[in-house]
């Protein structure tokens, strides 16, 4: 079942990405997609993690609110370099908490983490995440845990 | 119109931003500092010069392409910041922290 979703998927992308509707360019679009769906299902790459269709519903909210503080960080880490005298940075290095129960939602975390300009996970643990942070504010901001809790209640309702 | 004029505001502002993260790079003290400038050119400024693309192209299979750029850039960025800021520590590359002294390049 997961398989066959996978290759209508995987169909879709083929169509919209060609543009041609003609059957020669379709017939090689199905014999791609079989081969890659066989390759896959060999290779055992299709589960719930590299594949999470359950919670893409859920993924929009949290893109949101994603979005809202990547653009936050952006406009402070501009600032900061905009500085005139010498760029004014405070650079640390802080342990924070793992508090993600799957190994999704950890990568998650560390990548949305990642993603915001100003803070860099350097190193990732089943139960701690090493943090390079820009400045003291967006430390501290990280230290409240706030991101984490955001990912539990819109991605994995909880 | 004003499709174009919202499409240039959001290339101009990304190519600004590009701009900005260069200048970072040369600005901040270490290595692990311009990973930061890096991202914000990994993040807004790509969004934002895609958005403009985006607009530029409308409703069409070039729209679809470019939100599929949009999606594995924001997968694929945050995995090379990652990689390099892990091998970095890796390879015993120490960051400069905040009351550090000020030391010569080293």
């Amino acid at each position: 079942m997961k398989s066959f979703n996978f290759g209508v998927l995987l169909f879709l992308c083929w169509i919209f990405l060609s543009g041609h509707l003609e059957p020669l360019l379709l017939g090689l679009g199905v014999a791609s997609v079989a081969l890659t769906v066989f390759l896959s299902r060999r290779m055992n790459v299709i589960d719930h993690e590299s594949y999470p269709l359950h919670l893409s519903s859920r993924f929009p909210g949290f893109f949101l609110y994603l979005f809202r503080e990547i653009v936050k960080a952006n406009i402070d880490v501009a600032k900061r370099i905009l500085r005139w005298r010498g760029a004014s940075v405070s650079p640390q290095m802080i342990q924070i908490p793992q508090s993600q129960e799957t190994n999704l939602g950890a990568v998650i975390y560390a990548n949305s983490i990642t993603l915001t300009p100003g803070t860099v996970t350097i190193s990732l643990s089943k139960d701690s995440l090493t943090v390079h942070a820009l400045s003291k504010e967006a430390a501290g901001k990280l230290a409240t845990g706030a991101m984490s809790k955001e990912i539990s209640n819109r991605v994995f309702d909880q | 119109m004003i499709i174009d004029i919202l499409s240039w505001i959001c290339l101009v502002a990304g190519g600004a931003l590009g701009i900005v993260g260069g200048i970072g790079i040369h600005r901040f003290p270490d290595f692990y500092s311009r990973l930061h400038a890096a991202g914000i050119t990994d993040t807004f400024c790509a969004t934002l010069i895609l958005l403009g693309l985006g607009l530029q192209a409308g409703w069409s299979i070039a729209a679809f392409k470019l939100a599929l750029i949009f999606m594995f850039l924001f997968f694929t960025s945050p995995t090379a910041s990652h990689a390099l800021a892990n091998a970095a520590l890796h390879s015993g590359l120490q960051p400069r922290l905040d009351g550090d002294e000020r030391e010569g390049s080293s």
